[in-house]
C-alpha cells in the first residue's frame, strides 16, 4: 500500500497495542525493541532500495548529461533551453510531479526514476558545461599553439579542468536525489520515505520517524562524504588550504567593523 | 481518467475551487515568506561577515552542503517528533532548505567583490562597516539576489510537503488525490509553479531597482538559476586553493 | 574638517627604523628603514620585485601594521593617530586604481570629501575642479568607470586621491598598467600637477627610468627591504653606493644622467647662418632625447628652439659626448 493510499483511507495501526511493550503503545520517543525487530524486515530493505533508486538515477542522469555536455559545451546552443527548463522543473513540487507521472508510467520504479533522472540532468549538465568551459583562454591558446588536436585538448586539458566542477555537481545531484527519493514513497512503496509515510499513517509513530529519517539523513551525509573523498582523490589541488590563517579573535573583528583597523 | 482529461479538467477545477485555491495560496505565501525571511535573517549577516573577512569559506561550504544534503521530508519527520505537527515544524524544515543558497551566494559575492576597490576604500579611510555596506554589498548584489531567488523557488515548490505535517498551503490539495483527483493536483501544481515564477520575477525586479546602474546589465542573465549552488560551491572551493 | 595633527599643503615624513615582519616569515619584508622625506618632495621607492616597496608604503597609512620602529608625519607618529583620520588625510593611488565600479566618476572622486562631511555644493565644485586638474572634463563626472580607458581611469584615481587636498600622497605603481606613450604623458602631467599643488609624495615603482624622471629623491630597496641608497637621482647615477645599486641602475647610467639634463641647461653653439638641415628640439628636451634624435638622423648637430619656436642655439654631438664622458669619469 502506498503512502498516498494510506493517507487517504488507512486506519491507524500502531502495532498490537494490547500486547506490545508500553513504549510502543504510548508512542515513546524511541523504542529500541520495536526498532530492532524491524531492522531486517523494514529498514534495511528500505535503505537498500533507497540506495538503488539513487544510484540508478544518478548513473543514468550522469551518462545522458555527459553526452549532451560533450557535444554542446563549445556552443551556447543548449544554454537557454536548459536554463528555461531548469526554472520550470524546479518550480514544480516533486510530490506533484510523481503523482502526475503515475497515469503515464504506472506505480512502479519507472515513474520514480523518470522524475529523479530529470532533476539530476540539469544539475549535472550545467556543472559539466561550466567545468569544461572553465579552462582559461590563454591555457587553451597555448595548447593549440603546441599543436594539440581538439581531441587531445579535450582529454588532456578540458576534462581534468572540469573534474572539480563535475564532482561538485555530482554531490548536489546525489543529495538532491536522496531527498526527492524519500518523497517518491508517496506514490510507491520504495525507499526510506516508505517508513516515514507509514509512521504518519500509524498516528505519527515516533520510533519509526526517527529511525527512517536518521537513516535518510545519514545516507545523504555519507554519500556526500564519499564524494568529497572522491574529489580529494581526483582533484587534490582543490582541497589544499594553503591560505594563511588569520588568527584575529572574533571579538576584535567585530569591533573593527565599527572602527577600521590595520589588518 | 486519462492524463489528458486530467490536464483539461484542471481548468474547470480552478474556477470551481477558486475560493479554496486563493485561501491556500495565502497560506502558502505566508509559510514560504516566513521561511525565506527567517533564512535571510540567519544567513545574510553570516555570509556578509564571513565574506568581508574572507574567512570561513570552509565553514560556509560545509554548512551549506550539510543543509542541502538533509532530505526535507526526513527533517519534517524528525521535527514531528520534536516540535509536533503544524506551522513551526514546516517553517523550520523550509528554513533549513533556504539557508544554503543564500549563505553561499552572499559569502561568495562579498568575498569576490573587487579587491582593489575595497583596498582603495580602506586606504581612503572608510570604516569597515561602510566598506561592507557601501562598496562590497552593492558589488555583490547580483549574486546575493541569485541566492535569494534560488531559495525562494526551492521553498515555494517544497512547501506543499507542509500538508503532510498538518500545515496549510496548496499542498493540502496536492496530497489529497482522493478528494481533488488528478485534475485538482494539476491545478494546484500550476498555481505553485506560477507562485515560484512570480517570486522570481518579483525578486528580479527588486534586484533591478537596488542594483547600481553600471552593474545592471552584466549579471542579470547569468548566475540566476537554482542549481547555481553547484557553481558557487565550486567557486568557494576554488577560493580555498592557491 | 581638517586633521589637527597634519598641517595642510605638504608634510615631512620620517621613517625611523621602520620594520615589517609578516607572521610565519623568518626574513623581514622591510628592515629598519630610516629615511626623511622633506615636505613637498617626491620620494620614489624603487627596487626589485619583492623588495618591500609596497610594504614600506602601506605602513604609512597603516594598511599594513608596523612591527617595529615608527613613521612620523610632521613629527606625529602614525601609530598615535586615529586610523580613519590618518587615512582620510592621505591620498592613496594604486596600480589597479580600484575605482568603485558601481559609482559614477563624480561619486568616486567625492568619496573622501563625503566621508569628511563637506557640503554638497562644495563637493560638486571640488569634483569639477579636480577633473579639470587631471585633464578630464566636468561632463565626465556622470560616466562610469567601465566606460573609461585605462589612462582616464588612472586620472580619476588621481583626482579621487587629491580630493580632500591631502598633504601626503601614496602612489603604488600608479602608471604601471598603462601603455608607454600614455604613461609618459601621465608622468609629465603629474609632475606639472605636483609643481602646482606641492604635496609630499611617496611613489613606488620598479622602473628605474620612471624613478629618475619622477623622483626628487630615490630610495633603492634591496631584497628584504634593506635600504641600499637614498639620494637624489643625480647622486645615485653619479655615485652608486654599492654594486647592487650600480647593477640596478644599469650600465647605461651615463645615458640616464643625460636624461636629467635639458637642452636649455647646457652651453649651446651659435646658430649658423643659412638654412639648418638637422633635427630640432626645444629647451625642455632632455639631452638623452636630443642625442637619440641626432643619432637617428645621422646628424652631428641639433637646433634648439625656445618657447616661441625661435632658434636659440645649436647642440652638438661633441658637446653631448663630452658631457657623457665627464659623467662616466665621475
Ligand atoms: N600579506 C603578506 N603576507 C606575507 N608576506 C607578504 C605579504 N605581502 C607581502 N609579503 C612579502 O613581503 C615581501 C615584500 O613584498 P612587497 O609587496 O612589499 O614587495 P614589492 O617591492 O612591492 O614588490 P613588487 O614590485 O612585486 O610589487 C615579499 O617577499 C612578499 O612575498
Ligand atoms: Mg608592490
Amino acid at each position: 500500500m502506498s503512502g498516498l493510499q494510506r493517507l487517504a483511507g488507512g486506519q491507524p495501526v500502531i502495532p498490537n497495542f494490547g500486547q506490545a511493550p508500553s513504549c510502543d503503545t504510548h508512542n515513546g520517543t524511541f523504542c529500541w525493541g520495536w526498532f530492532s525487530s524491524h531492522v531486517h524486515s523494514l529498514f534495511l530493505p528500505a535503505l537498500l532500495q533507497h540506495i538503488e533508486l539513487t544510484v540508478i538515477a544518478v548513473t543514468i542522469g550522469f551518462a545522458i548529461s555527459f553526452v549532451f555536455a560533450v557535444f554542446t559545451y563549445r556552443t551556447r546552443m543548449l544554454d537557454s533551453p536548459v536554463t528555461l527548463l531548469n526554472g520550470i522543473l524546479y518550480a514544480i513540487p516533486a510530490i506533484a510531479l510523481f503523482q502526475i507521472l503515475v497515469p503515464l508510467t504506472g506505480l512502479g520504479i519507472l515513474t520514480i526514476e523518470i522524475a529523479l533522472v530529470a532533476y539530476t540532468l540539469l544539475v549535472l549538465f550545467r556543472s559539466m558545461v561550466t567545468g569544461l568551459r572553465s579552462v582559461p583562454p590563454d591555457v587553451l591558446e597555448s595548447a593549440q599553439g603546441m599543436g594539440l588536436t581538439t581531441r587531445q585538448i579535450f582529454v588532456k586539458i578540458e576534462l581534468p579542468f572540469a573534474v572539480p566542477a563535475i564532482v561538485a555537481g555530482l554531490r548536489v545531484a546525489v543529495v538532491t536525489t536522496i531527498s526527492l527519493a524519500t518523497i517518491a514513497a508517496f506514490v510507491t512503496d520504495k525507499g526510506l520515505g516508505m517508513p516515514i509515510f507509514d509512521a504518519m499513517q500509524r498516528g505519527n509513530f515516533k520510533t519509526e520517524f526517527i529511525a527512517a529519517a536518521s537513516l535518510a539523513v545519514a545516507l545523504a551525509l555519507v554519500m556526500d562524504g564519499l564524494l568529497v573523498v572522491l574529489q580529494r582523490v581526483l582533484a587534490p589541488w582543490i582541497a589544499a588550504d594553503t591560505q594563511q590563517r588569520d588568527r584575529t579573535p572574533f571579538t576584535t573583528r567585530l569591533r573593527r567593523l565599527a572602527v577600521s583597523d590595520a589588518r | 481518467m486519462t492524463i489528458a482529461s486530467a490536464f483539461l479538467d484542471s481548468f474547470p477545477f480552478m474556477s470551481q475551487h477558486i475560493g479554496l485555491l486563493l485561501h491556500q495560496t495565502v497560506n502558502h505565501l505566508e509559510l514560504s515568506g516566513a521561511a525565506i525571511g527567517i533564512a535571510c535573517v540567519i544567513a545574510m549577516p553570516l555570509g556578509l561577515l564571513l565574506g568581508h573577512w574572507h574567512r570561513g569559506g570552509f565553514l560556509v561550504i560545509n554548512l551549506a552542503n550539510v543543509g542541502r544534503a538533509l532530505p526535507t521530508l526526513a527533517v519534517i519527520a524528525l521535527l514531528l517528533v520534536v516540535v509536533g505537527i503544524g506551522f513551526t515544524n514546516i517553517v523550520i524544515a523550509l528554513v533549513v532548505l533556504a539557508i544554503p543558497p543564500i549563505l553561499t551566494h552572499t559569502y561568495v559575492g562579498i568575498d569576490r567583490a573587487d579587491r582593489d576597490a575595497v583596498e582603495a576604500a580602506r586606504g581612503m579611510g572608510m570604516r569597515e562597516l561602510a566598506i561592507l555596506l557601501r562598496v562590497e554589498l552593492p558589488l555583490a548584489l547580483p549574486l546575493v539576489f541569485a541566492g535569494l531567488r534560488t531559495s525562494a523557488v526551492f521553498v515555494i515548490s517544497t512547501a506543499p510537503l507542509a500538508a503532510l505535517a498538518g500545515g496549510e498551503g496548496l499542498g493540502v490539495i496536492i496530497v489529497n488525490e482522493p478528494s481533488y483527483r488528478l485534475s485538482g493536483i494539476i491545478a494546484a501544481t500550476y498555481w505553485v509553479a506560477a507562485l515560484a515564477v512570480l517570486a522570481e520575477l518579483g525578486a528580479a525586479l527588486l534586484q533591478r531597482t537596488l542594483t547600481p546602474a553600471p552593474l545592471r546589465r552584466q549579471h542579470t542573465r547569468e548566475q540566476t538559476r537554482p542549481d547555481d549552488a553547484s557553481d558557487v560551491a565550486l567557486a568557494v572551493m576554488r577560493g580555498a586553493a592557491p | 574638517m581638517t586633521n589637527p595633527h597634519i598641517s595642510h599643503s605638504a608634510a615631512e615624513i620620517v621613517f625611523d627604523r621602520a620594520t615589517k615582519r609578516y607572521p610565519g616569515r623568518p626574513q623581514a619584508a622591510v628592515s629598519e628603514l630610516s629615511l626623511t622625506i622633506p615636505a613637498g618632495e617626491i620620494c620614489v621607492l624603487v627596487g626589485p620585485s619583492g623588495g618591500g616597496k609596497t610594504t614600506a608604503m602601506k605602513m604609512v597609512n597603516r594598511l599594513i601594521s608596523i612591527s617595529e620602529g615608527d613613521i612620523t608625519i610632521d613629527g606625529t607618529s602614525v601609530r598615535s593617530l586615529d586610523l580613519t583620520e590618518l587615512r582620510r588625510g592621505i591620498g592613496y593611488v594604486i596600480q589597479q586604481v580600484g575605482l568603485f565600479p558601481h559609482m559614477s566618476v563624480g561619486a568616486n572622486v567625492a568619496t573622501v570629501p563625503k566621508l569628511l562631511g563637506w557640503k554638497k555644493s562644495r563637493i560638486r565644485d571640488r569634483v569639477v575642479e579636480l577633473l579639470e586638474l587631471v585633464g578630464l572634463t566636468a561632463d565626465d563626472a556622470d560616466r562610469y568607470p567601465t566606460q573609461l580607458s585605462g589612462g582616464q581611469r588612472q586620472r580619476v584615481g588621481l583626482a579621487r586621491a587629491l580630493a580632500a587636498d591631502p598633504p601626503l600622497m601614496l602612489m603604488d605603481e600608479p602608471f604601471g598598467a598603462i601603455d608607454p606613450i600614455t604613461r609618459s604623458r601621465l608622468q609629465d602631467e603629474f609632475l606639472r600637477l605636483h609643481r602646482e599643488v606641492g604635496k609630499t609624495v611617496i611613489f613606488v615603482t620598479h622602473d628605474i627610468d620612471e624613478a629618475i624622471k619622477m623622483g626628487s629623491r630615490i630610495a633603492i630597496l634591496a631584497e628584504g627591504g634593506v635600504l641600499a641608497q637614498y639620494d637624489t637621482p643625480e647622486q645615485i647615477l653619479a655615485h652608486p653606493a654599492s654594486d647592487f645599486v650600480e647593477r640596478f641602475v644599469g650600465a647605461d647610467r651615463g645615458l640616464k644622467r643625460l636624461a636629467l639634463r635639458r637642452a636649455g641647461d647646457v652651453e649651446l653653439a651659435a646658430v649658423p647662418a643659412g638654412s639648418f638641415a638637422g633635427p630640432r628640439c626645444t629647451t625642455t628636451t632632455t639631452l638623452r632625447d636630443a642625442l637619440s634624435l641626432m643619432l637617428t638622423d645621422g646628424a652631428r648637430e641639433a637646433l634648439v628652439l625656445d618657447e616661441f619656436e625661435l632658434p636659440l642655439g645649436v647642440l652638438t654631438l661633441d658637446c653631448v659626448s663630452g658631457l657623457l664622458r665627464a659623467e662616466v669619469a665621475a
